[in-house]
Order: structure tokens, then C-alpha cells, then sequence
């Protein structure tokens, strides 16, 4: 039976991660490939990398993180933040990236979803969506809008057309993340990522809102995503990966219990 | 030093970074000198069925792979890879392979269903192998491992030839994750990304002493 995915994000600015995280053990806190690193010990079933270098000049900087990266881990990571190309989706893929994440830059140009599928397999191709719930109209029939710019502009495209247009143009996967639940630790967006994973066939990652492993498990096995990403949860030692798994196991949801 | 087979599919980088991160020399080439100077030949790839065999008998590659197998040297297929040594796939609209393996590669049916639930495709994530016999490529696993899958095609052994078949997979019904005959075994999970478990079978495979 196919497992459901724990995903820890980290956050990247010039090649150090942000937000404060800080762990108990000897982890330089800073250092991502080390970040890394203690989390494919703690069995994290991938990682996601998201670039939030502000000039493009320092953006190699990421390029050697992810190098660094794929040499001390061995289990799926992608990266996300300022992939705006097919050039710069190479460049990460061949610094060994399993899966490179397109969410602003694809909807300003959808043809890059396509272009990259084209180029690297949809496999590798993670559409990142940041979503608002707005008022039901003609224009957005979900009740939810693609917005960019952390949630400041909203786009005026509906999010469950979008899904599906992202998978029509070749998306190997879906990275679903709620503006509404993001950062309020009250868990994830229960009704949204059911609605898209019932209405498309390639996997859908929920994002924003995890507080505690009810909030996992809770969307994984009633809003059917196929994998979790959690940020905050573990980056401050509040839990484990692998004690959030054990509440999984507990509760008869699927994961990956050895490593 | 162990050739990884360039035929344009994909990127080839990880599997290269693992089995140098065991210590092993690696090299990635579709160069015939090279692999057949290889002392054991890695056969990985993702991508489309039709392109890949393109690509194959463009470079030479696909008599070079007859050849390794003949002479007994260790191979290891990879996803793609595993897919292309049998006898044929319906993708691209049916694509005759290499004829290494009888068995032809089929599509996940859709809708895929498993407890009423429809399944998603491709295939994605981690996902348990059973294990059968004793091959050495896959000793010292830790049966409750499972092993990074990404795939919306699967490998159909032959009838009649169900002694190859080393590993099974569930994902709506059981299919054939992994296979050995002789000097040949063959994966389709990725073992470059399967953590620990993948990295035992990476490291089993470059120390695997076939007696043929």
C-alpha cells in the first residue's frame, strides 16, 4: 500500500534557512544541507526547499545548496521560489532536485508547466498553489482564488480550474497551500484540499495550517490528500517526523515506518 | 568503475551521486568503449518508452546492453530502464523493447480502484516490496522498508516465466516490482532515492558476484 507523504518544508535566503528554526540536537541551525540532513534521519519521506533569495544575483547560492544537498540525502527533495524558466529548472534538476515547484511564474505563463513537462517528465514538475476562499461568483464557482504575492493579489482565476488546467498542461502533482490556514497552527484547509484531490488524478500535497499530528492525520485521511507538508511543527522541536508517523501508524493511516 | 547508460532519459545525476556516495567509481556514458570496459553497467531512466528505444538503437546502445548480458557482467535496470528490457510496452502506443526479459510493460488501469477509492496515477511515493527467495542484490533489507515509486506503467511477466519475478508491489493489485535472472536484476523503484533500504540494494548490487 502506498504511503502517505511527511514533507517538511525549509525556507532559503542566500543559502541559509530562515524563520528561527532552531533544533535541540547539534544541527547548525542555519545551514540547510545539514537541516537536511538531520530530517532524512528522522525519515522524512521528501523535502521541499523554497527560495526566498530577494535578488536574483545570489540566487546560485541555492544551486550549491541543492548540490550539497543531493549529496547527503537520498530521498526525493524539490525546490521552489523563483523558477521562472526552463533554464532555471534545469539548473536545479541537474544540481540534483528530484522535482522543481512553479507557482506564481506559472500562472503568469502556464506554458512553462507544459515546457518543463515536455523537457524533465510531468513527474518532476510540482504546481505550487497559494489559495484564498472568496464569495461564490460567476468567475471563481469554487469559492476559492489563485492569489500570488504571499496572498496580496488575487489573480481572478479559480482555484479548482487551475488545478486542473495545471494538470492538463502536464503537472506530475499538486503543492495545495491555504493563505487562509497558513501560519494559525488551527489545521489545514479540510474542505479546499478535498475538493481539488477529489477532482484531479495526479497527487495533491496539503500545505498551510498543521499545529499538531490530528491536523495530519485528520487531512490525509478525510480531506484525501496524498501527502503533508509541515514547516513550523517540527522546525522548533515541538514534534518529530517520526513521532508525527507514530500517531499516523496509531491511527491506521499508511506510512513509512522504517528507514 | 560502474557505467550508468545515458540514452537522453532523464537525469541520471542521482544515481550517480548515490553509488559514489558509496564509494564506488561511476561513470555516466553512452560511450560502446566505455561500457563495455564497465565492470558492472546501471540501467536507469524516466521518461517515455518510445523515445527512450529511439534513443537506444541511435547510439548503438541496445546491441552494447545484449552484449554486457551475454558476456555475464552485473546489470541493474531502474524504472524506465527495468521497463525497456522486456519484450515490449503499450506506451507510445506500443513500443517494441530490448527482448531481455520476456514480459511486456502495461498501463495502470483507470480508473484504479483499491477499498472503492480511486487511486492516483502515476504512482507516486513510497510504497513496500515483497521480497521472494534469497538474491543477493536484495539481502539485508529490513522487510518493513518500503522504497520511492513513480510510475504510471508496470512490467507484466510472461506466463510461465514467473521465476523471475523477485519483488511484488500493491497499488490496486499486486504487480511486479522487481526481477533477476542470471547476471540481470531489475528494479522499478528508485533505489537512488529510497534512502537507507535503496542504498543497501545500490551497495548489494555493486559488491554482487553473479554465478553464471
Amino acid at each position: 500500500m502506498l504511503s502517505k507523504r511527511i514533507i517538511p518544508c525549509l525556507d532559503v535566503r542566500e543559502g541559509k534557512t530562515t524563520k528561527g528554526v532552531k533544533f535541540k540536537n547539534n544541527v547548525d541551525i542555519g545551514d540547510p544541507v545539514a537541516m537536511a540532513r538531520f530530517y532524512y534521519e528522522q525519515g522524512a519521506d521528501e523535502l521541499v526547499f523554497y527560495d526566498i533569495t530577494a535578488s536574483s544575483d545570489k540566487r546560485a547560492i541555492m544551486i550549491d545548496v541543492v548540490r550539497r544537498t543531493a549529496e547527503a540525502i537520498f530521498i526525493p527533495f524539490s525546490v521552489g521560489g523563483g523558477i521562472r524558466t526552463v533554464d532555471d529548472m534545469r539548473a536545479v534538476l541537474l544540481a540534483g532536485a528530484e522535482k522543481v515547484s512553479v507557482n506564481s511564474a506559472a500562472v503568469k505563463n502556464p506554458e512553462i508547466i507544459r515546457q518543463g513537462a515536455e523537457a524533465f517528465g510531468g513527474q518532476c514538475i510540482v504546481l505550487g498553489m497559494d489559495v484564498k476562499q472568496v464569495e461564490v461568483s460567476e468567475r471563481i464557482p469554487s469559492g476559492y482564488e489563485v492569489v500570488i504575492n504571499g496572498g496580496r493579489t488575487f489573480m481572478g482565476i479559480d482555484a479548482l480550474w487551475w488545478a486542473q488546467e495545471g494538470q492538463r498542461l502536464g503537472a506530475g502533482e499538486i503543492c495545495l497551500n491555504s493563505i487562509d490556514a497558513d501560519g494559525t497552527k488551527q489545521g489545514y484547509e479540510m474542505r479546499l484540499t478535498s475538493l481539488i484531490s477529489a477532482n484531479v488524478s495526479i497527487p495533491v500535497i496539503a500545505s498551510g495550517g498543521a499545529g499538531t499530528p490530528e491536523h495530519i492525520r485528520a487531512v490525509l485521511a478525510e480531506a484525501s490528500a496524498d501527502a503533508a507538508l509541515i514547516a513550523s511543527m517540527t522546525h522548533f522541536g515541538e514534534y518529530t517526523v517520526g513521532g508525527i508517523k507514530d500517531y499516523l501508524h496509531e491511527h491506521g493511516i499508511p506510512a513509512r515506518m522504517a528507514w | 568503475m560502474i557505467a550508468i547508460i545515458d540514452y537522453k532519459a532523464g537525469n541520471l545525476t542521482s544515481v550517480a551521486r548515490a553509488v559514489a556516495h558509496l564509494g564506488h567509481a561511476v561513470e555516466i556514458t553512452h560511450d560502446l568503449a566505455s561500457i563495455d570496459q564497465a565492470e558492472r553497467i546501471i540501467f536507469p531512466g524516466v521518461g517515455a518508452a518510445g523515445t527512450a528505444m529511439a534513443n537506444l538503437r541511435e547510439l548503438g546502445l541496445d546491441q552494447a546492453l545484449g552484449q554486457a548480458l551475454r558476456q555475464g557482467k552485473p546489470i541493474l535496470g531502474i524504472c524506465l530502464g527495468t521497463q525497456i528490457i522486456f519484450s515490449a510496452s503499450e506506451e507510445d502506443g506500443g513500443t517494441p523493447c530490448l527482448g531481455l526479459l520476456p514480459g511486456r510493460v502495461r498501463k495502470f488501469p483507470s480508473p484504479l480502484l483499491a477499498d472503492g477509492q480511486r487511486l492516483k496515477i502515476p504512482h507516486m511515493g513510497w510504497n513496500r516490496v515483497d521480497f521472494r527467495g534469497a538474491h543477493p542484490v536484495f539481502a539485508g533489507l529490513d522487510p518493513a522498508f518500503a522504497y520511492y515509486f513513480v510510475h504510471s506503467y508496470y512490467p507484466e511477466v510472461e506466463a510461465g516465466a514467473e521465476e523471475i519475478i523477485v519483488g511484488t508491489t500493491v497499488y490496486g493489485f499486486p504487480f511486479t516490482s522487481a526481477v533477476a535472472r542470471d547476471n540481470l536484476v531489475a528494479v522499478q523503484f528508485h533505489p537512488e532515492k529510497s534512502g537507507p533500504g535503496g542504498l543497501r540494494i545500490l551497495e548489494n548490487f555493486c559488491a554482487w558476484r553473479p554465478s553464471c
